[in-house]
């Protein structure tokens, strides 16, 4: 074949012969010699040395020849720009073209072409081509806008090529319209706060009339750049939705996501009980159950898309299980997802036919398709208590199959599902212990010798079993160590006589023979507290285990919320927001829900930890409409608001402090007499109030209350974490999640603590059993005590914490809130109340407002009370209620506040004193 | 946005490559190959992430066409580009084949250049590019003032799909209603899963700017009729009536309208297109029914009987009926009887395959086969795959009916009564499986 040929070119005198033929006079041999050059570029040859002879073809009119020219003009121009510029002139000159497919071919070639001298020329003939009469040239250069954007930024805006740009949305053409949103879309991305897709209801109402009439694509760019606007009220968001709701009958699936989207975001602000509601939610399950048949590559992006939306929506798809059923031969990638979605429909209305399917698929051939499938029967269990003998049942069938990994898998769920439920099912046991001798993975090896640890009065040979494992102790994983050390140390608390050699030898294994620290470290533990007191030991090692909960694998809510608004795109198929795949300032922006995200919380399931930012909206709404409180708040996050709320009126004054400690005894009377190791975890206090109650004007000082990257993936070698303090039930804890980001498994997970202010110290190990595979995030609340070594931190409330596993040991510091400090005995005596306060000099007291808060003064102060912030006395004065309040920190110190609650006002005045007399007087 | 668009062949060899952003380099044509088409294990998505760079890809026979990116993009949308893609180069020159590629690739940077434009997707309908991109460039330059707007209203137009002035001697329509029906059944026959996906494709044949309007026996468009209209019309019609769980539409019906009315119009492109898609779960006309019987008689033998009845009018014929029984891996020896047309055991797809050229509608078949078995020590189960069906039926099992379709040309003198219309129904196997 010719062709071949053109493709089989070596390199060798060729450049020679090709520089001859571009110089030939015959056109059809110039035109034979510009195609060689395109294919060796194709192959990535270097044909940069006939950028002058390739240009010099330029000057054609044949279009064809033209085009390769260009193309070849698009790859060399940036290594030469000086050349380059040679072939502005027939730029220039073909924009003026009559022929309106040259001029746009001209335009949108020179807006490909990255030279700073030709973006000057490109200027003029680009705002000619903007106001063209042809819309085919007016819709190229629109996009071309977007490409000078991407060379030189600054230059767009000073030519007011945006200005043009925003007037053809008003165009009469409606690809011109949907070329002109998609370049602003793209501009207005890197600059997240300009407004300049500035979306009004005008606007919007053209967007709509173009969408009816514009090309596919122009549909996907219209859609997804109307995803980005905030409807002003239910009835405008109600009017979008119907006039969107057609193009889920579009056959191109892109349309048919995006208008899913759109729908999804808008209908956070319907009114639930609203009749079109329930209609919409009906038009949603069709299409996406459609999307299913369409070809495998676009059934996985659709099925990711699913995943998300029945976790934000389940009643949508929940009647639809059947077609998330596995097909023989769908490809390995959607048979996995579609896994995935079945768990999440599984109820007890469909569990049998779900059960029924799973035991199907954990038949077939693929590995890693029958673990997921025996792990989804392991799932439903502990979803569908009604179906959990079912499942146990089931798996035990598996088991008997004796395919190894089916086994293994199979054992490392029943594992789960005795501890959701405990005592129920041990009469399986005897199975799984004929199969001890074929598990080979760590995991579940690890399930199996927690099984038999746990149970191990109910089984006459667990000290052989375990016994048995014991030998090869050395080549075990950690994971199998520990869990072997904790088994033995249950089994001997359960039958001390016979085990007590045993326990010895694991002991000595543990302490002696390991370098693991981590498993030295528990024996140690172990030891001691068998040694010392046994009855302690076992209330410690034998102590009634918290359920696990229902559902593990849900995407945290705000994670869930910003990927609901990014259906259809590649962050809605990692899963990921676009932060984490993005490079530099594009799609960094958080993109919300609207709506009142306390809605959304509400239907948050209860099983994952809520983030911090969910429950301050959950605050805002509790704090702000009492009646239609639905639940109550939990304890940790009220907590925290209430703390805030009495330590205003002192936070306010040292948040000058805060600013410059140098210069603030400079300032005068108040800031300088607060004692200054007080005022800064006060601050922190203050920081959390202003976004609660009042949101004031610092907004970026939600720090110590949202969930936070503490520690980067960059910074770690992979692992990243992020957490918030909580303080529930008497106990403070750091919630954290941990994110493998790696590529290899993590393992041996510990932390501890740097000396700190308040003498906070991990109060047990890191529960982080399992090693966190690559991508796979797992959460862990370690509970803290505040009886470690003291030291004074600047600010006061920072912490810095060491993080260990297999890898390395990373460091990183956060700060906490210091309302999570206000221990449950700070209840004053009345009297000890009256003569603290009087003693207090008048320079400690400190005055804040909050406002809007509708609460009257008996439901702050139960409120308050939740948080360990007690009244001590309410007095009525002219028509005030004046609470008297206590609190005490875990180290001591008593803060006390009065807070005046005036009938029909919605503002409180606080007045704070903190008085601290020891640190008083070291200070003074 | 899309930043690249590779074509590969089988080897990983580049064959067209089209960079359209600057942060995609020259080293994502190699991370593709390296990671993706070389990759020791299979790979498990068609959307990779490879340093920082995500790839996303689809294969045709054994080429391979990958779009690059590094933004977040609306994957869909990619996929769906690459697919429109596929289907502009098979409408240019046939097969996408690596000869083929070679041979056309002037025409494809040409067109890449055309329908993506700095990654984003523009007018990819066939019957508008092919006005204007046409392999024979000098020829474009004649184009007359007025041809040149006329092209460039067409792309950018409202009727992207349709260009101006087509004349037929004869206005002609073909309609086909091509369905293909899914089942899974259990081995006690029950019906685990059924659904058919139908498409309506059309070639027409028709002169200027043709409105058409497409009715259908759908349920909801009849008993609206059935309240308003004559009673007994509704009464009849709406006995053989469908649900349609959902339909999609090609882009020249107006979805607005089909919201509002459920009334199908447009103006049709010129040739062979998609005129919609559809899907129905209820009352579905399931043509046959497979009765399996396996028994295993001791370690060494499996006695396999299968029963296949047709489940249409005996005046209808199925043809090309083809069942597929599978064996386990372990099979020495088959040994078949058929009542009807031929049946072998294929070794190397562990297979019996028993195929009848035609079978009328109410009756009644059966295969039973003697499986010998080599004895293993194999733990593992046979996994019994399930018994699958291929064949084909004139109707079509959903029970769809074309009630009309509708010509109007007002500008030029032909009517509806002159257009020549042909309909036919054709019902195949999808996935067509029952468990045994």
């Amino acid at each position: 074949m010719m062709c071949d040929f053109l493709f089989s070119l070596v390199c060798t005198g060729e450049i020679f012969e090709l520089k001859a033929e571009l110089n030939s006079d015959k056109k059809e041999k110039k035109k034979e010699a510009v195609k060689k050059v395109i294919a060796s570029m194709t192959v990535g040859k270097d044909v940069s040395a006939l950028f002058p002879d390739v240009v010099n073809c330029m000057q054609t009119d044949n279009l064809e020849l033209k085009k390769l020219v260009y193309l070849y003009l698009m790859n060399y121009a940036k290594s030469q720009p000086d050349m380059a510029i040679m072939a502005v002139n027939t730029f220039v000159k073909d924009c003026e073209d009559p022929n309106p497919l040259i001029r746009a071919l001209a335009v949108r070639t020179m807006g490909c072409i990255r030279v700073d001298k030709i973006t000057e020329y490109l200027c003029e003939p680009l705002r000619k081509c903007l106001k063209d009469e042809d819309p085919y040239v007016r819709k190229t250069a629109a996009v071309c806008v977007a490409k000078l954007h991407d060379i030189n930024a600054q230059l767009v805006e000073d030519q007011g090529f945006l200005d043009t740009l925003k007037d053809l949305i008003s165009d009469s053409n409606p690809m011109v319209v949907a070329n002109a949103v998609a370049a602003l879309s793209e501009i207005a991305e890197s600059h997240p706060n300009s407004n300049l897709l500035d979306l009004n209801p005008q606007t919007i109402n053209k967007l709509l009339t173009a969408l009816n009439e514009c090309t596919e694509w122009g549909q996907i760019f219209i859609l997804d750049c109307l995803a980005n606007y905030t409807p002003r009220d239910d009835r405008e968001s109600q009017s979008i939705c119907e006039r969107v709701t057609p193009r889920l009958s579009h056959a191109n699936s892109a349309v048919v996501l995006s208008a899913v989207k759109v729908l999804m975001k808008f209908m956070e602000m319907l009114p639930k009980d609203l009749d079109y509601y329930g209609t919409l939610l009906k038009k949603l399950a069709p299409p996406l159950v459609t999307l299913l048949s369409a070809e495998p590559e676009l059934q996985y992006v659709a099925l990711r898309n699913i995943n998300l939306i029945v976790q934000r929506r389940p009643e949508i798809l929940k009647h639809e299980m059947k077609v998330f059923f596995v097909k023989y031969n769908d490809p390995i990638y959607v048979k996995l997802e579609k896994l995935d979605i079945m768990i999440r429909l599984a109820s007890q209305a469909n569990i049998a036919q779900v059960l029924a399917e799973l035991k199907e698929y954990a038949t077939e051939v693929d590995v890693d398709f029958v673990r997921k499938a025996v792990r989804a029967i392991g799932r439903c269990a502990i979803k569908v208590e009604q179906s959990a003998e079912r499942c146990v049942s089931t798996l035990l069938d598996l088991i008997q199959t004796k395919v190894n990994y089916v086994v293994q898998e199979a054992i490392v769920v029943i594992k789960d599902i005795f501890r959701k439920y405990p005592n129920k099912y041990e009469s399986v046991i005897a199975t799984l212990c004929e199969n001890l001798d074929s598990l080979d993975e760590p995991e579940a090896r690890a399930a199996m010798i927690w099984i038999v640890g746990e149970y191990a009065e109910r089984i006459d040979n667990a000290d052989e079993l375990l016994e048995s494992f014991l030998e090869g102790f050395h080549d075990e994983s950690t994971q199998v160590q520990l869990q072997l050390l904790t088994a033995i140390v249950k089994l001997f608390l359960k039958k001390p006589t016979e085990t007590q050699e045993l326990v010895q030898q694991v002991l000595s294994l543990a302490t002696q023979d390991s370098d693991n620290p981590d498993l030295r470290d528990r024996g140690y533990i172990y030891w001691r507290l068998l040694s010392t007191d046994p009855v302690a030991a076992k209330e410690v090692v034998l102590a009634e285990k918290p359920l696990i909960s229902e559902e593990t694998d849900l995407i945290e809510p705000t994670l869930l919320e910003e990927l609901i608004c990014h259906i259809g795109t590649l962050a809605s198929v990692y899963h990921k927001p676009p932060s984490a795949f993005v490079e530099g300032s594009r799609g960094v922006q958080h993109k919300r829900l609207p709506g009142s995200s306390a809605a959304g919380v509400s239907e948050a399931p209860p099983a994952v930890i809520p983030s911090q930012g969910d429950l301050l909206g959950d605050l805002l709404n509790l704090d702000l409409t009492p009646p239609t409180t639905t639940g109550p708040p939990p304890p940790a996050s009220s907590g925290m608001q209430m703390g805030a709320m009495d330590l205003l009126g002192g936070g306010l004054d040292s948040l000058v402090l805060l600013c410059d400690p140098q210069m603030g005894t400079g300032f005068g009377a108040p800031p300088a007499a607060m004692p200054a190791s007080f005022n800064v975890p006060v601050s922190g206090g203050l920081d959390d109030l202003f976004d609660l109650g009042v949101s004031l004007e610092i907004p970026n000082k939600m720090i110590f209350v949202s969930v936070q990257v503490w520690l980067p993936a960059m910074k770690a070698k992979g692992l990243e974490i992020s957490g918030t303090f909580v303080r529930r039930a008497g106990v403070i804890q750091m919630e954290m999640t941990l994110t493998n980001k790696a590529m290899s498994v993590m393992t041996d997970f510990a932390i501890q603590f740097n000396r700190n202010s308040f003498g906070l110290a991990p109060a047990g190990p890191l529960q982080v059993l399992t090693p966190l595979s690559p991508n796979q995030s797992i959460e862990a609340a370690l509970p803290l005590s505040t009886v470690g070594p003291v030291m004074k931190m600047e600010p006061l409330n920072n912490l810095q914490v060491a993080v260990k596993n297999n890898i390395d040991v990373f460091y990183f510091s956060c700060q906490y809130p210091i309302s999570m400090l206000f221990a449950e005995d700070g209840k004053m005596e009345r009297q000890v109340f009256l003569a603290t306060w009087k003693d207090i000099p008048n320079d400690n007291e400190s005055q804040f407002q909050i406002k809007d808060c509708h609460l009257n003064s008996d439901a702050a102060s139960n409120k308050l009370q939740g948080s360990n912030i007690f009244t001590i006395a309410k007095r009525t004065v002219e028509g005030q209620d004046m609470l008297y309040q206590s609190m005490k920190l875990t180290n001591g110190i008593w803060v006390l506040a009065e807070l005046r609650v005036q009938a029909g006002n919605p503002n409180y005045t606080v007045s704070t004193i903190c008085l601290v007399l020891e640190i008083c007087r070291i200070i003074n | 946005m899309i930043g690249g668009l590779f074509i590969y062949n089988h080897k990983g060899e580049v064959l067209i490559s089209r960079v359209y952003r600057d942060d995609i380099g020259r080293n994502a044509v190699d991370a593709f190959r390296v990671n993706v088409i070389h990759a020791r294990q299979q790979v498990r998505s068609p959307v990779s992430n490879i340093a920082r760079t995500s790839f996303f890809h689809v294969k045709r026979s054994n080429i391979w066409l990958a779009a690059v990116t590094k933004q977040n993009v609306n994957a869909t949308m990619v996929f769906e580009f690459l697919y429109k893609m596929c289907d502009v180069m098979a409408a240019y020159f046939g097969k996408i084949s690596e000869e083929n590629v070679k041979n056309n690739f002037v025409l494809i940077y040409e067109l890449l250049d055309e329908i993506l434009d700095f990654g984003y997707p523009q007018n990819s309908e066939t019957g508008a590019l092919k006005t204007f991109i046409t392999q024979q460039g000098i020829k474009s330059q004649h184009h007359s003032k007025e041809e040149q707007s006329q092209i460039t209203s067409q792309v950018t137009g409202q009727i992207g799909w349709r260009r101006e002035g087509i004349k037929y001697r004869r206005n002609e329509l073909f309609l086909d209603v091509l369905e293909s029906v899914n089942l899974l059944m259990s081995p006690q026959g029950q019906v685990l899963s059924a659904h058919v996906s139908g498409r309506v494709v059309m070639k027409s044949y028709l002169s200027g700017m043709p409105e058409c309007k497409f009715g259908m026996n759908d349920k909801i468009v009849i008993d609206k009729q059935g309240k308003t209209g004559s009673t007994e019309d509704g009464a009849k019609s709406g006995k053989q009536s469908i649900a349609i769980d959902d339909c999609t539409f090609h882009q020249c019906v107006r979805l607005s309208k089909f919201d509002s009315e459920r009334s199908i119009s447009f103006i049709p492109p010129d040739g062979d297109y998609e005129l919609m898609r559809y899907r129905t779960t209820k009352d579905i006309i399931l043509p046959f029914r497979v009765i399996p019987l396996v028994r295993e008689v001791g370690r060494t033998k499996l006695e396999v009987k299968v029963v296949i009845k047709s489940n249409f009018k005996s005046s209808l014929l199925a043809q090309k009926i083809e069942v597929r029984i599978p064996t386990p891996l372990n099979t020495s020896g088959v040994q078949l009887i058929c009542m009807k047309g031929k049946a072998k055991y294929k070794a190397s797809e562990n297979a019996i395959v028993w195929k009848v050229k035609r079978m009328a509608g109410m009756k009644e078949s059966q295969i039973s086969a003697e499986i010998e078995l080599l004895p293993t020590n194999d733990k593992k189960k046979w996994a019994r795959p399930p018994i699958s069906m291929n064949f084909e039926v004139p109707f079509a099992p959903s029970g769809l009916k074309v009630r009309y379709l509708k010509v109007f040309e007002p500008k030029l003198n032909y009517s509806d009564h002159d257009v020549i219309k042909w309909v036919r129904y054709i019902g195949r196997s999808g996935i067509y499986e029952t468990r045994c």
